[in-house]
């Protein structure tokens, strides 16, 4: 049972490894704001995966899955933010193109 | 049926519940790229889901157990100290007819669906949303457990709201599959509440175990009046999915949405969720909660049924008519009729959905839905005219023996009339179910007298009427066929009764104070009692239904028949005007809404937003003042003193700086890609300092 459960556990953390490699290739690669708040959905997520993991194959503690729970309810609320910001780009440049946003150099 | 056991193991009922996922996927991601936009993905999905389903019922048919059910495991999905949720499916003789309810309904809807949406901008994701209902449906029929049970709910939700608000371009589509959703979310915060409750007091979520851990609760656990509240709320769900009053504004408004979907989703399937739920979770309401129910179903009944009276919108007529007959179906479980509810909700289906596609047929024939532009259709639309009679027939409780609808709606008027036999006090219970049949009578007939029978109102549109495709009248002549015999051929709802039969009460007698629960449960005591009184009930019952139904259509023909046209259907208008007006404005009940809810919420949300903008920014703003302040008189000595030795180093940090100003281009995306490479160098050297001894 541990060599299954120690495989699992492998597994996983490649999952999620490749996932969140998924993620920041999204958000540097995407010019479009939302394509990159998904990216960051992403990366957040394959953090919950080693979190969800790590509970249940390493120490068998609810522990993880808890942190888990915050976690996608902060990303919840990340998201709502992060769209606001959007949507007031998109009112005041007229489009959600981040590459020629560049008013951080001001 | 091929020598095989459809029910012997999990994977039927599994292959049933995702052929129609797996046709989603397909669809709304290559669907438009498939030929013909994919149309025949979703079909065969639903098709081969069909073939299962009935291949289970056939089985289940032929059992003829009222008790069976197929013991399937059930899984463990999660674990939080003491308390575990498992996952399973739950196969009995309720879920068998169920499926066929929902595939077959849906399989017809699909074909019916080819034809009405043909040429449409986004029709192959209109397939891909009916697979998703279709998915989540049955998802929720197969349920064993509250939670999954809540998500397939929430997922049917989901799936109503994307396909009333398909045509998105249209205001008012998209307004309404708002509303909907909205409305959906207060009856679903009390129907989570009652899971809650449940969970709470029993700690199970499996409905076998709630029911258990119910049966062996002591009184010391909780009281019945918090019983009567958990199932009060999780009936909340059940009034706003089945568009109960005062829940039921938005089923009118969900007839934005293209007819098949009205008819799947808003007449035979979804709208049963809510009945279904209240039939599943039987055993755990409360003689109290029961009466709640009754009250609720039967004002629901009546009060949609006067509002169908006066619309002049076919859809509209159609739809205050599910919200009318959605009310006999819980005031059927309310008052003890378990069968004859969950038997109108079989037969309700088919013939709903019949009128419903029919409405459909003759909308897509004359492009318009008001009944003030029709009249004369029958010479045109054979078909249509024919199927439509019988589903009228079937819906307003016409005596012969053979249609399905006066089974059903005669069992749950018998058994609120035993109820009030019994207890009279409740007598308001069998003159909204009489009236309400009445007025159900009433109104469908005005439908098919001003659609089909008479002189064309509008003759430009006449010209241009045709009957419609054969993949739209086939369904028709289906449902047709199936609202006379899904009653049984003749038997009536004995039938039914082999294998539906009325679970017993998990409450225990202790919760109940003595005398009550025997008086309360109405059929109850009857069953207990003697079954001469429900008998002599249903004796009256089906004499009083089928007096009032002959007068009720004979009305209607002296009115809208053109040739005994006796009475004028105006000039009572105009003599009832403030009556005529309230039935036309549906009770002002969504300008009551309008004042008295959605105003004070949107004029509290501006002050919300007026404190935000007076005092926080106010305060942000006073801060950044006084910091401004300050800023000035340390800006002061910083250039007096600080400047002369600092420009020094600025020289030479100027060069350093135009270096690295390289870097900040002012987007943010090269900014991560700088914070990631810091990250794995960072890394990389933790690895080589660190790791590698």
């Amino acid at each position: 049972m541990d060599l299954v459960f120690g495989k699992m556990l492998d597994n996983l953390i490649i999952i999620g490894a490749i996932l969140f490699c998924l993620g920041i290739y999204t958000v540097i690669t995407r010019r479009n704001a939302v394509g990159i708040l998904m990216g960051v959905e992403l990366m957040l997520n394959s953090a919950n995966l080693n979190f969800v993991a790590f509970s249940k194959f390493r120490w068998g503690m609810p522990d993880g899955q808890v942190f888990v729970i915050f976690v996608i309810i902060l990303a919840a609320a990340e998201a709502a933010v992060a769209l606001a910001i959007i949507l007031s780009i998109f009112h005041n440049f007229g489009d959600i193109d981040v590459d020629t946003k560049d008013l951080l150099k001001e | 049926m091929l020598g095989i056991d459809f029910l012997g193991s999990q994977f039927w009922p599994l292959l049933i519940l995702l052929c129609p996922l797996a046709a989603f996927v397909v669809q709304i991601f290559i669907g438009r790229f498939l030929p013909r936009k994919g149309d025949w993905v979703s079909l065969a999905a639903i098709g081969i889901s069909l073939l299962i389903s009935v291949a289970c019922f056939a089985q289940v048919l032929i059992k003829k157990d009222p008790h069976f059910t197929a013991g399937f495991p059930s899984y463990q999905w999660l674990t939080a100290g003491m308390f575990t949720i498992k996952m399973g499916i739950l196969f009995d003789n309720i879920t068998a007819i169920m499926l066929v309810v929902v595939t077959l309904v849906s399989f017809l809807v699909h074909l019916y669906s080819v034809g009405y949406m043909h040429g449409d901008i986004r029709y192959s994701r209109f397939f891909a949303y009916l697979s998703l209902f279709s998915f989540s449906m049955i998802g929720l029929v197969l349920s064993n457990n509250l939670l999954s049970l809540y998500i397939f709910w929430e997922l049917v939700g989901v799936s109503s709201y994307l396909l009333i608000g398909f045509w998105f371009e249209k205001v008012s589509a998209a307004n309404a599959c708002k509303k909907a959703f909205v409305t959906n979310r207060v009856g679903d915060f009390g129907f989570f509440l009652g899971i809650l409750l449940i969970i709470f007091f029993l700690g199970k979520t499996e409905y076998g175990e709630v029911f258990n851990a119910l049966k062996m609760s002591r009184p010391v656990d909780f009281t019945e009046g918090w019983l009567t509240f958990a199932g009060v709320c999780l009936f909340m769900g059940a009034v706003g999915k089945s568009a109960q009053f005062p829940l039921h504004v938005w089923l009118p408004d969900a007839m934005e949405g293209p007819t098949p979907v009205s008819a799947l989703i808003h007449a035979a399937t979804m709208v049963a969720a809510g009945v279904y739920m209240v039939t599943r979770l039987y055993p755990v309401f409360t003689p109290d909660a029961l009466l709640v129910i009754a009250y609720v179903g039967g004002f629901t009944a009546i009060f949609a049924a006067t509002i169908a009276l006066v619309q002049n919108d076919i859809k509209r007529v159609l739809a205050y008519s599910t919200v009318s007959q959605l009310g006999y179906m819980v005031m059927g479980l309310g008052v003890g009729g378990y069968v004859a509810g969950f038997y109108h909700l079989w037969t309700h289906a088919f013939f709903k959905a019949l009128l419903f596609l029919c409405s459909g047929s003759v909308i897509h024939a004359l492009h318009s839905q008001d009944l003030r532009d029709m009249g004369g259709l029958w010479k045109k639309m054979p078909i249509t005219f024919v199927a439509m009679t019988i589903g009228t027939l079937a819906i307003s409780g016409f005596p012969p023996y053979f249609v399905s609808g006066f089974y059903s709606k005669d069992g749950i008027l018998g058994a609120t009339l035993a109820l009030v036999m019994e207890r009279p006090q409740h007598f308001v219970l069998a003159i909204f179910g009489f009236l309400g049949a009445a007025f159900t009578a009433f109104y469908m007939f005005r439908l098919i007298y001003m659609t089909f029978t008479g002189h064309p109102r509008d003759e430009h549109k006449y010209e241009h009427a045709h009957e419609s495709p054969w993949t739209m009248t086939v369904p028709l002549m289906v449902l047709a066929v199936l609202s006379i015999c899904s009653a049984g051929f003749f038997s009536g709802s004995e039938w039914f009764g082999d294998y539906v039969q009325k679970p017993e009460s998990a409450v225990v007698m202790a919760h109940v104070p003595a005398g009550a629960h025997e008086a309360v449960a109405g059929s109850e005591a009857v069953h207990e009692g003697g079954h001469s009184t429900e008998h002599a009930a249903h004796q009256y019952a089906v004499i009083l239904s089928i007096l009032i139904v002959f007068i009720s259509i004979t009305l209607a023909t002296l009115t809208y028949y053109h040739k005994f046209k006796k009475i004028s259907a105006e000039k009572i208008a105009e003599r009832l005007k403030p009556v005529y007006n309230l039935l036309y404005n549906k009770y002002y009940i969504d300008e009551i809404y309008e004042k008295f809810i959605i105003r004070p919420v949107v004029r509290f949300t501006k002050l919300c937003s007026r404190f935000d903008s007076g005092v926080i920014d106010g305060a942000v703003n006073g801060t950044a003042k006084a910091t401004v302040f300050a800023a000035f008189a340390t800006g002061q000595h910083d250039l007096k003193v600080i400047d002369g030795a600092v420009n020094g180093v600025a020289q030479t940090v100027i060069a350093a700086g135009k270096g690295a100003g390289m870097m900040q281009t002012g987007r943010i995306k090269n900014y991560f890609a700088w914070a990631v490479g810091g990250m794995v160098c960072i890394l990389g050297l933790i690895y080589l300092l660190l790791l590698r001894r």
